[in-house]
């Protein structure tokens, strides 16, 4: 069997519309994840010991479960419960929860490495509590943590092929598709391969740039 | 030792003054084939990006001869020791060891740069003891003193053994031989690397400021040591040394650097008695005030 | 309480396949990352080139893409079939391999320079080096994130059950169709993974310990969990 160059052309468009459902679960799912992680990094520095355990151990669990177990649950059980959700929504939840875990330690190293010095400055300026960390801590920590953070991105870009499993239309699903119909599996996963790899090797040296410029910070 | 007939007699007149004299045609040459001096350096240039660390530098050492190296700090000292044992290669000039290219290699007429093959080959009859001791943490003391006979010199486990129990012995640390290098203390830890190096048998030992990272209470220890390997042995030593004393006792000749060149050289009692160069006196006077 | 009864036997069959996947797979993946890693820190531009590459490839593709492509793609290519576990345990070995080999190089450029010119002094070969020297020191310095590797591969293990491998998300997706039960049914597969992983962890800490205690470093306290587990998997992308 040869590679079909001409069925690459024509599954192309379809392909593409793949792309486009892939890059927004990313996008919306890392949004997710830099906000609810930083509130998980947050709680967790300054909420009572029980709160903050417990806030501890249910990211660990997050962490050491699959991402997929995690999309079915929220993909099968939510609606169950009443919430009606499309495929894409239960996928960008699943996505942002589970990242979340990790962007909140993330965050975490970065509030520690601000020096010791700027939490007494706020506490003898008496600055109330939304000012330390809107003016002071977060701007130092996060702008430190910026590369880790832009890790998670492209990583978060390569798990989206699980929301496949949750039937979202992106790359894999229509790849698979196309693949099934006209027996061209050979065609279709070999491109979208292909197409993981450009976007992601480049950002990948992206990010290493960045780590070189702030680094030096 | 092989050559030990040849250099034991020159290291009891050594108070003559003589080794820096010009070149003797080595009489009993035993092991050492060259006709010449044992190590030579030949215009051997070093840089570092622009900094020119040794010019053109030119000097020999005898077999059996040892030869203290100082002068202020940034000098070219350690550089010329670690070209010597590989850990740098030369910019210009060429530095034979026992009439052999170290930094090149014969090919046809022409000298060309050493291959990995060359150096090992070269470097088999030089070891070296370093400031920072540089066991190896992964293993006990005698592993540490036993690994590079077995696997370099091909000796049977029993031999090296027995080897490295003399060669403890000797330094004063026989009952550690099995212990961790991690919990000696660093004089302890620098003669157990000295006792690693001479385990090897070379016939060249390089000591790069072997006591410089010590506390001042276990320094005299691995001096001691020193003078003991001088005293009983035949083994050509170099040592960059900012101990004074050590290097009158022990040194046959003296050599005193300052950017890149030799300032000076004679015997310890010429160069430490009465120095002829102003930036000799310079530098002795501002390291005895200090000392 | 009757389903976890009648359901438990049907998840311990399904741990037995996530563990001989997880397992597989990182015997794959841990000789990859040594091969590789070595290659890359080697003095040769060509090789350090061809493990970046490797490295580079294979990060980018997710394990989960590359079983398809193995399983789905690769007959067609081919005219073989691999078995379903086997393609699994090849696409996660091969991903996690590309991820382990650059902490197995960054481990070797962490071991000081003083401790290789030790080695040339000794006059040892390249190869004494690395079994004799650096290795060893390496060793204690991959474990951690080995560790992290160990936990994203045993996760990432769950992808197989959508090429139809009765792991324990399979057997959570069968007992969702056949009890109704969807609640129970993936909480006690997360619940499951969960287990697994803390004994993992457990295993790696231990290992670590002793890799620490061989080079004299004796901790004065116990090490708080230092990276979240696969941390440096998912965040290794650079």
């Amino acid at each position: 069997m040869t590679f079909d160059w001409g069925f690459v052309g024509e599954a192309m468009p379809d392909l593409l519309t793949g792309l486009r459902y892939t890059v927004q679960a990313t996008v919306l799912g890392y949004a997710v994840a830099l906000v609810v992680g930083l509130l998980v990094a947050i709680v967790r520095r300054g909420a009572p010991p029980l709160v903050a355990g417990t806030v501890h151990w249910v990211m660990e669990f997050i962490r050491c479960t699959p991402l997929l177990v995690q999309l079915f649950f929220v993909f099968y059980v939510l609606p169950g419960v009443g919430i009606e959700l499309s495929p894409l929504t239960a996928g960008v939840i699943g996505l942002g929860l589970h990242y979340a875990a990790y962007t909140a330690e993330v965050y975490r190293s970065g509030m520690e490495g601000v020096p010791r010095g700027q939490w007494e400055a706020t506490r003898a300026l008496s600055l109330p509590a939304h000012r330390v960390w809107l003016a002071v801590i977060l701007p130092q920590a996060i702008r430190r943590v910026i590369p880790a953070l832009g890790n998670y991105l492209i990583a978060m870009f390569k798990d989206t092929p699980l929301l496949f499993a949750i039937t979202v239309p992106e790359l894999l699903f229509e790849a698979n598709q196309l693949g099934g119909q006209y027996f061209k599996y050979l065609e279709t996963m070999t491109v979208v391969g292909l197409l993981f790899v450009v976007v992601s090797v480049p950002s990948a040296i992206a990010i290493r740039l960045l780590e070189r410029r702030y680094a030096a910070v | 030792m092989p050559q030990s007939d040849d250099t034991a007699p020159r290291a009891e007149t050594e108070a003559a003054g003589a080794p820096a004299a010009a070149p003797e045609p080595a009489p009993a040459a035993g092991a050492h084939d060259g006709d010449g001096p044992l190590i030579r350096f030949e215009r051997v240039v070093k840089r570092f990006g622009d900094n020119v660390v040794l010019r053109e530098l030119d000097f020999n050492v005898e077999a059996g001869e040892r030869v203290t190296l100082i002068g202020p700090s940034g000098s070219g000292k350690t550089t010329i020791l670690r070209l010597l044992m590989t850990l740098e290669t030369v910019n210009g000039g060429v530095i034979w060891v026992n009439g052999d290219p170290l930094s090149h290699m014969r090919k046809g007429e022409r000298l060309v740069p050493a291959n990995e093959r060359h150096q090992r080959q070269v470097r088999r009859k030089i070891g070296m003891v370093f400031q920072q001791f540089n066991l190896f943490p992964n293993m006990s003391v005698r592993r540490n003193i036993t690994e590079a006979p077995v696997h370099s010199l091909g000796v049977s486990r029993e031999e090296a053994d027995q080897r490295a129990e003399e060669l403890l012995e000797m330094v004063g640390l026989g009952d550690k031989i099995d212990e961790h290098p991690t919990r000696l203390s660093g004089g302890q830890q620098q003669r157990v690397a000295i006792a690693r190096a001479l385990a090897m048998r070379p016939e060249i030992l390089l000591l790069d400021e072997v006591t410089s990272a010590l506390d001042p209470e276990l320094v005299a220890g691995v001096l001691d040591v020193l003078r003991e390997i001088a005293r009983t042995t035949d083994i050509t030593m170099l040592a960059v040394t900012h101990e004074m004393g050590f290097a009158r006792d022990v040194s046959h000749r003296v050599l005193m650097f300052d950017e890149g060149q030799i300032v000076e050289e004679g015997p310890p009692e010429q160069i430490f008695g009465e120095p002829r160069e102003e930036r000799t006196r310079s530098f002795l006077h501002a390291v005895l005030e200090s000392g | 309480m009757n389903f976890f009864v009648d359901a438990l036997p049907l998840y311990l069959n399904g741990a037995r396949y996530t563990l001989l996947i997880t397992v597989g797979g990182c015997a794959l993946a841990f000789a990859i990352a040594m091969a590789v890693g070595i290659l890359g820190s080697t003095r040769s531009a060509a090789l350090r080139a061809l493990a970046s590459v490797y490295v580079e490839v294979f990060r980018g593709v997710a394990a989960l893409v590359l079983m398809f492509w193995l399983f789905y793609a690769m007959p067609l290519l081919t005219g073989y079939r691999l078995e379903p576990v086997f393609a699994a345990i090849l696409a996660l070995g091969l991903n996690i391999g590309a991820y382990g080999a650059e902490n197995v190089r960054g481990a070797i450029k962490a071991v000081p320079r003083s401790q290789y010119e030790a080695t040339v002094a000794l006059n040892l070969s390249w190869t004494q080096r690395m079994r004799l020297v650096v290795l060893p020191q390496a060793w204690a310095q991959m474990l951690p994130t080995f560790g992290n590797l160990v936990i994203e591969l045993m996760k990432g293990s769950a992808v197989v059950s959508l090429i139809a491998v009765s792991d324990i998300t399979f057997v959570a997706q069968q007992l969702r169709t056949f009890t109704g039960e969807t609640v129970l049914a993936f909480a006690a597969a997360l619940v499951t993974y969960f287990v697994i992983a803390q004994v993992f962890v457990a295993l790696m800490r231990l290992a670590e310990r002793s890799a620490n205690r061989r080079l004299g470093r004796i901790p004065a306290r116990p090490r708080r969990r230092a990276k979240p587990a696969g941390a440096a998997a998912k965040g290794g992308a650079a």
